[in-house]
Parts: C-alpha cells; structure tokens; sequence
C-alpha cells in the first residue's frame, strides 16, 4: 500500500499542534506543545518482572568488626497489586510527570477480557496525574472510556484523563489488523492516542541512522494519516521508539550509542511537522539497579532530552530492557531526572539579573575576602541552586542503593488520594470485570 | 526604640546575615532598614554595654545561625553572611571593650604560605573566626616564613593559622613551623593548618597542633585548643 504524499501531508496539517493530556487533579494536567520542546517525563512499558530488592548485612571474614549491607535482588511475576503499588509510587516521585503502567497484571483472575479495565481503574485509584496505557482488549474500550469519564465527571474527549497507546506497524511497514482497528476506533472517539513504532536497527529496521529514520517516519507517519482520516483533529502524538539490535543476542540495546542518535533523529522529525513527540529515554539493558543501570538511563535521559521531545518514555525504573520495573530504580531515575530538568530550565537573564550581577562583582571586588558566596543566598533558598546527589555516603561505603530503599519507603508511606467512595460505587455498578479486591472501599467495610 | 529591641534587633539581623541597611538580607522588604552595622552603633550609643551587645545579640543570633545550619535550614552562604555580619559588629566595638574590659576570646594570625596564591579556604575560615569573636589579622597569600616569624613575635597571636592548596606548598607549612622553631617563637603561638591538599597525618608529621578540615571545623578546634 502506497500512501500518496498529498495525504500524509493534509493529515499532518490537520493533526493538533497541541495536546491536552488532561489528569484527575487538573494541576497535573499537560500541555505538549508541537512547536515548543517542552519536555515531560513519564514512566512505561508492561514489563513482566518485577524486581524486590532487600538488603543483608555481610561480614568481612578477616575483619569481622567491618560489617556492609549489600543488596540482594528477588525478581518475580508482576501482579495487580504492584501495578497500584507502582501508581502510588510515581504519584509521588516529583519529576515523573505522566503515568504509563510500568508492569504487566498476570495474576490468575485477569483475562484478556477484564485486563484494560483492572488496568486502568488500579492506575487511576492510585494517581492523580495523568494516566496511559495501551488496550489489550478492543472490546473493553468503551468501558475504559465510561470509566475515565466517571472520574473526570464529563466527556473523556473534553478532558482526557487518560490517553492510549497504539502500535498499528509491525516493523518493517507492515499494518497489523488487530492493533490497527484499535487505533481506528480510538481515533474514531477523539481521544488522545501515540502511533507508536519500535523498529530494531540491525533486525526489523536498517542499522544506518538515515535508513532507520526513514522507515519508522513512514511508519508513524502511516498511523498519523489513519488517525486524521478517521477524524480530523483527532490528537495523535508522533510515537518514536527506535532501538538497536545487540549482536550476541539479538535483543535490543537502550544503552547502544545508536539507541540515542536514532531517538534524536525521530524527535528532530517530529519538530520538523510541529507534531507533539512522545519519545523514549531511561531503559537499561542491566537487570539489576546500580552504576550500570544508572550510566545508560542518564547516558539517554542526557541526549534524548536536548534534542527537545514533549513526552519522554520509559523514564523510570525500567531493567533488562523493558522486561523488568524495579522501584528503587525509578527512586534513582527521579533524582536523575532532576538534574536533567534543572539543567533545561529556562535562563533567567534579563536587564534586571545582569545590573544585579554587575553590582555583585563590585561588591565583591571592593571586599577584603573576594568571596561570592554570601551572594548564593537568594537563589539558594528560592530552591533555584541544584542540591548535592540525594544518596551520597559521608564514607569510604557506596550506600545509593539503601539510601534509595529507604526514600521508597517513606515514599510509599505518604498517603494517596484515592477515588472517592461515591465515584468507585459508580464504577463498580457501571463497569463489567473489574475485581473486587481492588475496591478500597470494601476493604474499610 | 528601647534597649531591649535594639539587642533583639541586632539578634534578627546576625541570623538574617545583614551587614548594614544596604544589605538585602533573606526576608523581602528588609533593604534600607538598619543591619548590624547601624545597630551596634545604636547600641553603643544607647550605652548598652559591649557585653551585653556581644551575648545578647551578636552571639545569641550566631547560636541560633548554628542550629539553623545542624538543621539543614541553612548553609554555607548563611553561615558566612552572618559571620561577616557579626565580624563587622566586632569591629565597630573594638575601640570600646577595652574600655568595658571585655577582652576579645583570643588573637589569631592567618596567612597562605609561599608561594601558594589560593585563599578562599583562609578567607572562609579568617570570617568565620571574626563571627565567633576572634581577632584575625590576615597576611594574605604567598606569604614567605620569615614574614609569619616577624608578625607572631610583634602580635604575640593565640594562633597561627596556615593554609595552602597546592601538594607542592604544603611543605612550606613544615618550613614556616620550623623557622618558628628556630626563632624560639614555637610554644607561643598554636600552630592550626588546613587546604585541600593537608591531611591529619601530614599535620602530625610537621608538627602541627591541629588540622580543620574546614571552616567550621577551625573554628571548633580554636575553641578546644583555647580551653
């Protein structure tokens, strides 16, 4: 199938510049602005594992006075219950600014058919920012949509709480039916929707960065098209998710230098249609939280982040590619993130800071010491001076790792505005499939 | 205004790190009031005695400076604005505590040794021993031992305080203490080092009697050194 340019060109015209993703507490609400690299961080993938970590005591044989706590790692099946314990979790981790479930539901009682639902009703009790996800089931949309609009009290295409994630392309250019008809009948409903493509450089994708960025353009530039001829104006974010092959395995590499340039390239193009850009940053090819991990997530959050994209992916905590979520890892990513966003954030020079700085080295220079430091204070307290690495040790030890747990545990001990009494009965009245345990509600009773 | 919110004044201004009215200070709304410049003038001519002015105000507000700072409230930049709020204080009741009696805690001398030219250390550690209500006479940096030789045996100093950053300086430390030695000057004065390069080791390998490993720490060790 042939798409003739004119389309792809109307339908990029008609593709809104900016997209609202609206959330339960409307502070949390975004704007991705086209033509502006406004940039958000959000969490993702469905990773099957999750990762606990606990940590042991050890003695040192020849001096059993020195004693380390060292981390051991127990990887399990990911279950409901970490889905909300995750949702809880990035509600409070202050730069994860959108909600993408981080780990797949697989215990006994979820079906293809109750999936989306449980999904989408354990984020939303348990974070007020804004919440997406792909659809397993096409079938269950509708009652994802009727619940989105219990909780937002109005129409989900007024106020999109929530938004999905479609993959129509099967690299290389191939439509797949099933994901493809997913995304028609979004598109169809006028709801938020990334046209997500994932090719490999090196296996289902040129390794070169010219032939990479050619084919995954053509590939979300295909879904664009396909959401504006199902509805003009429907929001579509330019999904760009190019990874590259490893050579001994053939599984992807996020930590590969190319893994950077072709995320680079992608949001370039994106910029260059002025459509908003959901991006991808922070996964490790490691399966275990540490330096490694923390070295290939920042490598990306670092490049990615410069080339201006709105809405960066896979933020936090994702392991072993994207097969595992470990929450003290999106505990590190947060701090990490940080620096990041303090790094992007806009100067502030004006006529103003600069007689200010002026009369500064005046000052300073007509002192005995020589010593700006005095001169630190204003920005200091204003929160304006970047902190010092959160999880530091004052000795010879390397403590990041413990430090990290314990901030996830006072993270999960802050409570969670979950949905009220009223708004869950209603969902559990309208909504087929969704599992009692959830209900917190007749837990208290 | 009375004595006593005069005193408390003074006390909100050493917090505040206020050096005189043109210093903006941490709160809005405080540049063109008077800082601790305008008040101890205030003080002394109100005829608060310098004690009071020196326990009431400069070294209650540096108490509280202190637990602010234990707290994480404050920082560095706090600290230092508030030492060099109290030492300018210090300065304006100089002519007056010997008339009052009132003898300042102790002389010290601070110098960057030969040929190194690197004094922000000094510079920290000469304020924040002013705040805590020491003399400080400043040599300045690159200053040859026999020039340290003379000053101690003219000012007759509690201290001598020797700074250096460079690994190829620090052994001027060693000479400068030895040239005091030779001058007969050594169980005078308490020889106190520090820089990025000096270690507690190579303090005791000198000869030192102590070692800070920062500002705050000097300060400490000048007052353990002094009881």
């Amino acid at each position: 199938m042939r798409i003739p340019e004119k389309l792809v060109l109307t339908a990029i015209e008609a593709a809104p510049k900016l997209v609202k993703l609206a959330a339960r507490n409307d502070e949390n609400s975004l704007t991705l602005d086209g033509h502006e690299p406004r940039l958000h961080f959000a969490s993702g993938s469905e990773a099957n594992i999750w990762l606990d970590v606990d940590f042991s005591t050890y003695v040192n044989k020849s001096h059993p006075e020195i004693e380390v706590q060292l981390p051991t790692f127990q990887p399990r099946r990911g279950m409901l219950n970490d889905l909300c314990q995750a949702a809880h979790l990035c509600e409070h981790l202050d730069n994860l600014d959108g909600f993408i479930r981080p780990v797949n539901i697989q215990d006994g009682d979820i079906t293809e058919e109750n999936k989306d639902v449980n999904k989408f009703f354990a984020s939303l009790n348990n974070t007020t920012k804004h919440v997406m996800s792909g659809l397993t089931d096409l079938s269950q949309l509708d009652s994802v949509i009727r619940m989105a609009e219990i909780v937002a009290g109005g129409r989900l295409e007024d106020n999109p709480i929530i938004s999905f994630i479609t993959c129509a392309v099967k690299s290389p250019l191939q439509l797949v039916d099933d994901t493809t008809q997913k995304l028609i009948e979004i598109a169809r409903r006028g709801i938020p929707l990334v046209m997500s493509s994932s090719p490999q450089g090196g296996s289902t994708a040129p390794i070169t960065e010219d032939g990479m960025v050619a084919q995954i353009n053509a590939e979300i530039l295909c879904g664009v098209a396909l959401t504006q001829l199902v509805r003009k104006g429907t929001p579509v974010l330019y999904g760009s998710v190019p990874t590259r092959a490893r050579m001994d395995d053939l599984n992807e590499s996020y930590g590969a230098a190319e893994f950077n340039q072709y995320n680079v390239d992608c949001v370039q193009m994106a910029r260059f249609y002025g459509l908003p850009c959901y991006s991808t940053a922070g996964v490790a090819d490691t399966k275990v939280p540490g330096i490694q991990a923390s070295v290939e997530k920042m490598f990306s959050h670092i490049l990615v982040s410069l080339s201006g994209p709105h809405y960066l992916h896979y933020a936090f905590g994702l392991l072993e590619r994207t097969n595992t979520f470990c929450p003290i890892q999106a505990v590190l990513d947060d701090a990490h993130i940080e620096m990041v966003k303090s790094f992007l954030r806009e100067p502030n020079i004006g006529p103003r800071e600069v007689s200010s700085s002026l009369e500064q080295v005046k000052q300073v220079m007509n002192s005995t010491h020589k010593l700006y430091v005095r001169y630190v204070r204003p920005k200091l307290h204003a929160g304006e001076i970047t902190p010092p690495y959160p999880f530091e040790s004052s000795d010879m030890s390397d403590e990041v790792l413990l430090k990290a747990s314990r901030r996830l545990a006072e993270l999960l001990s802050l409570p969670v505005e979950h949905l009220s009494k009223d708004t869950t009965k209603k969902i559990y009245n309208d909504i087929p499939g969704l599992l009692r345990r959830l209900n917190i509600h007749d837990q208290e009773k | 205004m009375t004595n006593e919110e005069n005193i408390q004044l003074l006390k909100e201004n050493i917090i505040q790190g206020r050096r005189d009215e043109n210093d903006e200070g941490l709160e809005e709304g405080m540049l063109g009031q008077p800082g601790a410049k305008e008040l101890t003038e205030a003080a002394i001519q109100a005829g608060i005695t310098p004690g009071t002015i020196i326990l009431e105000g400069l070294t209650a507000g540096m108490n509280v400076v202190g637990e602010k700072y234990e707290a994480k409230e404050y920082f560095i930049p706090d600290m230092l604005a508030s030492a060099e709020a109290t030492g300018l204080a210090m300065e304006i009741l100089e002519p007056h505590l010997a008339k009052a009696g009132v003898s300042s805690k102790g002389k010290v001398v601070v110098a960057t040794v030969k040929g190194d030219l690197h004094d922000i250390g000094k510079n920290i550690v000469s304020l924040l021993l002013k705040g805590a209500g020491y003399e400080v006479i400043d040599l300045g940096n690159d200053i040859p031992p026999e020039r340290i030789v003379e000053v101690v045996r003219q000012e007759n100093p509690d201290f001598l305080g020797l700074s250096a950053l460079l690994t190829t300086t620090m052994k001027m430390m060693g000479e400068t203490i030895n040239s005091l030695r030779e001058a007969g000057l050594r169980d005078r004065v308490k020889v106190l080092v520090g820089g990025a390069a000096v270690s507690q080791d190579f303090a005791d390998e000198i000869g030192a009697d102590g070692y800070g490993t920062d500002g705050f720490h000097a300060v400490r060790l000048v007052e353990e050194l002094r009881e």
